[in-house]
């Protein structure tokens, strides 16, 4: 504290000391000339930096946004508010969430939401793979955003052994070792993906939704991510259970009620039938 | 030359002489193929675990053919394409070869692992059958700590061995494992490097749950099972109370031949069912659990049904630290009380229980005859207390499932947990004792009236009556009949228990005898009367 006033007070004792030499006028064009120099020295960062369309008052939408837009003003605009500004309490802004957010959220059913609860259900979506589309590209206009790459198959060139240890540590912690979805805090919860597409799932790791972390191509790159749906639909899906009916993949939870549904009822029988035959 | 006479029928026979001449083993084989054996079906259960053990054996000596318990890494270029390239223990790759390469592998494993499921489950229910019915009473305490000590070890069995394949689960139950021993105070850190050979995982430990789990563990429970059995033998069995059986006879099967050949049927059941589950459920996919990698943890990690009562006890325990200020301070962590004293307290009373009740009931006298649960309110009711309390604590282990397959808040299971570890054993217990009363008070009625017959009578009055059927003749009793002592056996409740609709059809899934044709009452054949059993005695008088 007191080194830092010591510090303070010599700094301004400098300051004082500085001769006057230069005469005012010089001194005052001096400073207008700093003053021009760091506005426009801002002024250049800003336009440089500021993304284009937010800078106009009313964006010009293409005609996919357009028709996006009028479907967001009819079936989202009471959660998400005029513009996806968002509504307190009720809705997020949907403002730079970008089109994989909209893909993953609207093709999978859970928007529009049925109701407000902890976190939205798997549903049939309302609307068509073109209606969501363009609702993507309204939003992605709006704010920009993340985008999931073209094509249905986004695990072609996959390596499944990295995939699965990539599965392993990053998605294994919720989704459980089969893919099969765990329970989180307060109702919430980590969805089965066995439903889920190639572009659901790499939109989700994209856009990290509802209590999902996101995983951006600078956590998880897009060879990584394309790893890690290969083995999900390769190996998780498509596995065949070679040791048999896989009880669904529950752990040892569903394995100790087996071993009594099945072994002890089945043991109790036989030995009520042998006692009976004396 | 002459021919010599072969007798075939007389070769048995004379080995058997041979044999005697030689070892004198006739008397002391005698006692132990007439031992008697009561024929009622619960006395099987503890078969069920003695013929899981068996196989545990047979399917476990197989698998250490193909095992390597080492810790070794090394890369795996075995068949399962999703993990090809992957580093990892020998000892996960080679429980992946018994899996995947190995003929015959996958199957042994699953079964090995079913039987454990199954030895553990067959062990509980057999101790519930003891329990329920007061087989556990002088004299046979000693076999009541064995077999409870059997149930714990057993534990000890089951956990070091699905500890050994080393995927990402077993990992995971290991590293709680250690964080248990880290919990105890003071001695905590010097029990777990001792234990896992320095810091955890460390590259020892497979190899010394290898040693536990093939040899020791197994030792101790050959060992155990051998005086369990042994004490049976020489104690004899309990049976039911009923006719003919009284405190200081068996009634029953000798044990050659009938019931040794059953016995033998009963274990290829048993093989069988084992081995169709371990051909249709898959058990313990460890392909999908990856290697143990200290940072990979599965949603839905629990262990083993029978360890799951502790896992679901640390899942309900608050979040609640002790500090000890002394020198550099300590802290009793919450994990102490549910995973360390809990069993603690549950190996003590499960052992002592006997003398606890004998104690209680001042009761020193030897028992040989069972109770019905419902003669033993008390008890019974206690026993479906310890009943619920487990059975709370095995389902919050699987609370995490439980509550994402039926859309449950977590936090709702978990304080469903608490709340219900607290209120529903209890409750259990009132409950339970009700309606041991209430069975007791109905025995009692249906021996001093009659059973129902179902036919209603209208009285001059206009009053309605149900007519009872009553047990015994008159004998100037208040309400004109004869009243029955009770013996501590089934009552007959309908009747056709009484034979008053014909005889009972024997036969399990198919009448031995066919009856001649439904006989019509009243006029239907006489039942012949069962003929008289032979009381069975091995020689030795029982006190």
């Amino acid at each position: 504290m007191t080194s830092d006033n010591d510090r303070r007070r010599g700094l301004l004792a400098r300051l004082r000391e500085r001769p006057a030499a230069r005469s005012r006028g010089r001194r005052r064009l001096g400073a207008a000339v700093r003053l021009i120099a760091a506005l426009m020295l801002a002024g250049g960062a800003y336009t440089v930096f500021a993304p284009g369309a937010q800078a106009q008052d009313n964006p010009q939408l293409t005609g996919a946004a357009a028709e996006g837009k009028a479907l967001f003003d009819v079936s989202c605009v009471t959660c998400h508010g005029r513009n996806a500004q968002g509504v307190e309490g009720r809705g997020p802004s949907l403002i730079g969430v970008g089109a994989a957010s909209v893909e993953f959220q609207v093709s999978s059913g859970r928007m529009p939401l049925a109701r407000q609860e902890a976190q939205a259900h798997r549903k049939p979506p309302l609307f068509t793979d073109e209606q969501t589309r363009q609702l993507a590209q309204y939003i992605q206009e709006l704010g920009g955003g993340p985008v999931v790459p073209d094509g249905d198959d986004l695990h072609e060139d996959g390596n499944i052994a990295s995939g699965g240890e990539l599965f392993r540590i990053n998605c294994s912690q919720c989704h459980a070792f089969g893919g099969g979805g765990g329970a989180l805090s307060s109702g919430k919860f980590a969805p089965s993906l066995r439903p889920a597409t190639d572009r659901q799932i790499y939109a989700a790791m994209l856009s990290g939704p509802q209590n999902m972390p996101v995983f951006g191509d600078n956590q998880l790159r897009p060879e990584q991510k394309a790893d890690i749906i290969a083995y999900i639909q390769e190996t998780l899906k498509h596995d065949q259970d070679p040791g048999g009916f896989n009880l669904g993949r529950y752990g040892p939870s569903t394995e100790g009620l087996a071993i009594f549904l099945v072994g002890i009822v089945a043991l109790v029988f036989a030995s009520l039938w042998i006692a009976g035959k004396s | 030359m002459k021919r010599r006479k072969f007798d075939l029928a007389a070769t048995p026979g004379k080995a058997a002489v041979g044999v005697d001449d030689r070892f004198a083993v006739a008397t002391p084989l005698r006692k132990l193929l007439n031992k008697v054996f009561p024929d009622h079906w619960s006395f099987l259960l503890g078969e069920i675990a003695l013929f899981s053990f068996v196989v545990l054996l047979l399917t476990g000596v197989f698998l250490t053919f193909f095992f390597e318990p080492a810790m070794t890494e090394v890369v795996y270029d075995g068949s399962y394409a999703p993990l090809q390239g992957t580093p990892m223990s020998a000892a996960y790759a080679s429980s992946l070869d018994i899996s995947f390469d190995v003929r015959g592998g996958l199957v042994m494993r699953q079964m090995h692992h079913w039987a454990a499921l199954l030895f553990m489950a067959a062990i509980v229910v057999h101790m519930l059958r003891v329990f329920f019915t007061g087989a556990f009473r002088k004299p046979r305490e000693t076999n009541w700590i064995i077999g409870s000590l059997l149930f714990w070890v057993g534990f000890l069995a089951g956990f070091t061995g699905y500890s050994l394949p080393d995927d990402g689960l077993s990992g995971t139950g290991l590293r709680i494992a250690s964080a248990i021993m880290l919990s105890i105070p003071v001695i905590g850190s010097w029990v777990t490097s001792s234990v896992f050979g320095g810091e955890f995982p460390g590259t020892i430990i497979i190899s010394r749950f290898f040693i536990a789990h093939v040899l020791l563990i197994p030792g101790l429970l050959v060992a155990l099972i051998s005086v369990h059995l042994g004490l049976v033998f020489k104690q004899k069995h309990t049976q039911w109370p009923g006719p003919g059986r009284t405190n200081n006879n068996v009634v029953g099967e000798r044990m050659f031949p009938r019931y040794a050949l059953k016995q033998g049927g009963f274990f290829m059941v048993v093989f069988g069912v084992i081995a169709l589950m371990g051909g249709l459920f898959q058990i313990n996919p460890i392909w999908l659990f990856g290697p143990y990698e200290a940072w990979v943890v599965s949603a839905a990690s629990q262990p083993d049904w029978y360890v799951m009562f502790l896992d679901g006890s640390t899942r309900l325990m608050p979040a609640w630290e002790i500090p000890i200020p002394i020198g550099d301070g300590y802290v009793i962590p919450p994990l102490f009380w549910p995973t360390v004293v809990l069993p603690g307290i549950l190996v003590g009373l499960s052992t002592m229980y006997p003398f606890l009740e004998a104690r209680q009931l001042k009761d020193r006298k030897s028992h040989n005859l069972l109770e019905r649960p419902r003669d033993a309110p008390a008890r019974t009711a206690v026993g479906a207390m310890a009943v619920a309390f487990y059975v709370v604590l095995t389902l919050s282990g699987a609370n995490d499932v439980i509550a994402d397959k039926f859309q449950i808040s977590l936090n709702a299971m978990t304080w469903a947990g608490r709340i219900g570890l607290l209120v529903v054993p209890p409750l259990a217990y009132y409950v339970t004792y009700r309606l041991c009363l209430g069975l007791q008070q109905h025995d009692r009625e249906v021996l001093a009236h009659g059973v129902e017959t179902g036919i209603i009578r209208r009285m001059p009055d206009g009053r309605f009556v149900e007519v009872h059927q009553p047990l015994s003749a008159s004998n100037g009793h208040a309400d004109g009949y004869g009243q029955l002592d009770y013996v501590g056996w089934v009552v007959p409740k309908k009747m056709n228990r009484l034979g008053a609709l014909g005889p009972a059809i024997r036969g399990f899934f198919y009448p031995i005898e066919k009856p001649v044709e439904a006989p019509v009452s009243p006029g239907h054949p006489p039942v012949e009367a069962r003929p008289e059993r032979e009381e069975i005695t091995s020689g030795e008088s029982r006190r």
